[in-house]
């Protein structure tokens, strides 16, 4: 399903990075753990298409990253991926359910029912129609998950998730992102220094 | 959803800045829009009443306040003109038809005007009740002065001296309304209209018994107030005026060069004010493009998020592009509304002070040009930012997040 070789980036001949190689199956869950600075946020841009590598592969369904055009990207991204943030963005000036409904539009999508199951999934469905800025922290989280679901990605890439949480707020997060992943049919790629997460992962490589 | 939606909640996610470019633009695009309406809406109504008449006699004094006073009736007249020397240039081979109209009296503010029937024909008057005059001190009222002081047929007017409204009514006349008028959007919509020799016959000093027989007599010493004259042919206006100006004691004016002398001048207030509106609209531009550049750095992460999700550059430009277009395409229509009001205003105080009405909601060409305006402004002042977002690098501001 995700197969790196030999993938290189520097960012303007100062920073370099050289990643090793992964081998992901289908079905298959994974941790990248690594401590700051090592690049864990620039390898996820590079899976998610929103950098492209100096040099090697990434095959992500079959499909070789970069070698697509930037629209190419940002259309394979709409159907293939969810991001989930380490710090979660969303449109303020739209309500939780406009802001899901944004973006199926982009996806050229438009379901309401999906919307409602997901929000009722995450417990989160009577704040419909708040806007985002009226959210509390742990329903913010919960929105961007749902965000990054809502257009049934086959992979959902999670940065940072837990970072700034207590133990059993983490431990509540990660489960939850594992079982809307299980849910929905999607695989789920955490990126993180956090040691903690270790123990819910049964494959994990470390930068 | 989609994008337009998107851009139009996001202008009222910002609700103050953005009225501030909508409130520059539609106070730029109102005053043009006003300033365009009124000086075609005069113009109009200055050039309807102006129809047939090549020249004004009068006596001596402003030519412009002769033309305004016996063409327009909004302005005093210079004085009176003996009938008899009027006559002498009625009678020139040049003239091609002459109409005499005499002042004296006002009824509740609006004039009384005495006048050959002809007078009523020039500004193609139709009769709606009632019937021409035939005697002294029988009355046509025009439509505006019916409707406003509620006068209906067979009515007794008391008229008063002078041409406005005085307060001391002492009884000059009585006049009997035996027609009313239909609306000609003329001036004679705000006159009352009778015989020259009502007119004659209230400022008489003579007895009434002697009246009749003296008439014959007194011929030589009546007097009007002017003459409204048309050639035979329109190369007699070149010559014509000059001859009276110079060889009598009258005066001549010819009401279209006036007017137009009349509309130089105050065009350099409109000018100077026309100007200062365009001023207006281009700094709208300014606050609009400093608006949607403050808004793009707070938005930065949500454009990535947008991004993130699948849109593409070319959308999001877009969405810059609708936000700014959507305000100034408001801006345009709050501003024709604006003019329009304000015209509105504007013709019920000129009715007020001289009897004058100004109405019209058509849109004038200028205006479609004022829109295209609005547009490019809208589009000018998001183009650089729509250009940021295009070239966004999201990664990079998701790793400073």
């Amino acid at each position: 399903m995700l197969k790196t070789k030999e993938v290189e980036f520097n960012y303007d001949n100062q920073m370099f990075f050289k990643f090793q190689n992964i081998d992901l199956n289908s079905n298959e869950n994974l941790l990248i753990i690594g401590e700051s600075g090592v690049g864990k946020t620039t390898l996820m841009h590079l899976l998610a298409g929103l950098l492209k590598s100096n040099s090697g592969s990434i095959k992500l369904f079959d499909k070789e990253l970069n070698q697509m055009s930037s629209y190419q990207l940002d259309s394979f991204r709409k159907n293939n991926i969810g991001i989930v943030f380490q710090r979660p963005h969303f449109v303020n000036s739209l309500t939780v359910k406009e802001n899901l409904q944004l973006a199926q539009y982009i996806a050229n999508k438009n379901d309401n029912t999906r919307i409602e199951s997901i929000l009722k999934n995450l417990n989160i469905f009577e704040k419909s129609n708040k806007k985002t800025n009226q959210l509390s922290q742990g329903e913010k989280q919960r929105v961007s998950i749902a965000l990054a679901i809502v257009n049934s990605p086959k992979l959902i890439l999670a940065d940072e998730p837990t970072s700034s949480l207590d133990d059993n707020n983490c431990s509540k997060v990660i489960k939850l992102l594992k079982k809307q992943a299980t849910d929905f049919g999607a695989q789920l790629i955490v990126i993180t220094h956090d040691s903690r997460l270790k123990k819910h992962f049964k494959k994990s490589i470390e930068l | 959803m989609n994008i337009f939606k998107l851009s139009i909640k996001n202008i009222f996610n910002k609700p103050l800045s953005s009225s501030i470019s909508l409130a520059l633009l539609v106070l730029g695009v109102g005053i043009i829009s006003l300033l365009l309406q009124l000086n075609t809406l005069i113009k109009d109504q200055m050039d309807n009443n102006l129809r047939g008449i090549d020249m004004v006699v009068g006596a001596k004094g402003s030519p412009l306040q002769l033309i305004l006073s016996s063409v327009y009736h909004i302005d005093s007249p210079t004085g009176n003109i003996s009938l008899a020397e009027a006559e002498t240039i009625s009678n020139n081979r040049m003239v091609g038809s002459s109409i005499k109209i005499l002042y004296g009296d006002n009824y509740k503010g609006f004039r009384i005007v005495g006048a050959e029937k002809k007078f009523i024909e020039l500004y193609k008057g139709v009769i709606k009740e009632g019937k021409d005059w035939d005697n002294p001190y029988e009355v046509l009222v025009g439509s505006k002065v019916y409707e406003k002081l509620k006068i209906n047929l067979g009515d007794e007017l008391i008229s008063s001296h002078g041409l406005r409204e005085t307060g001391q009514s002492h009884d000059e006349g009585t006049f009997k309304v035996v027609g009313l008028l239909k609306p000609s959007n003329s001036v004679i919509d705000q006159l009352i209209i009778t015989s020259p020799q009502s007119v004659w016959d209230i400022h008489e000093t003579h007895d009434h018994d002697e009246h009749e027989n003296e008439h014959e007599h007194e011929h030589d010493n009546r007097e009007i107030t002017a003459m409204l004259i048309k050639f035979k042919s329109p190369m007699n206006i070149i010559q014509f005026p000059r001859q009276i100006n110079e060889n009598t004691n009258l005066q001549a004016a010819v009401p279209s060069y006036e007017i137009s002398r009349l509309f130089k001048l105050f065009g350099f207030g409109i000018e100077t004010l026309s100007y200062l509106a365009y001023l207006i609209i281009i700094v709208s531009g300014f606050s609009l493009f400093i608006n949607l550049f403050n808004s793009m750095r707070e938005r930065k992460y949500e454009m990535a998020l947008i991004r993130t999700l699948g849109a593409s550059r070319f959308q999001l430009s877009t969405m810059i592009i609708f936000e700014s277009l959507v305000l100034t395409i408001s801006g345009f229509i709050l501003g024709l509304l604006f003019s329009r009001f304000g015209v509105m205003f504007v013709s019920s105080l000129m009715e007020e002070s001289i009897n004058y009405n100004l109405n019209s909601l058509k849109i004038l060409n200028e205006e479609y040009w004022l829109l295209g305006l609005s547009v490019l402004i809208g589009v000018v002042s998001s183009l650089i930012p729509a250009i940021q977002v295009y070239k966004m690098n999201i990664s990079k501001i998701l790793a400073d997040a």
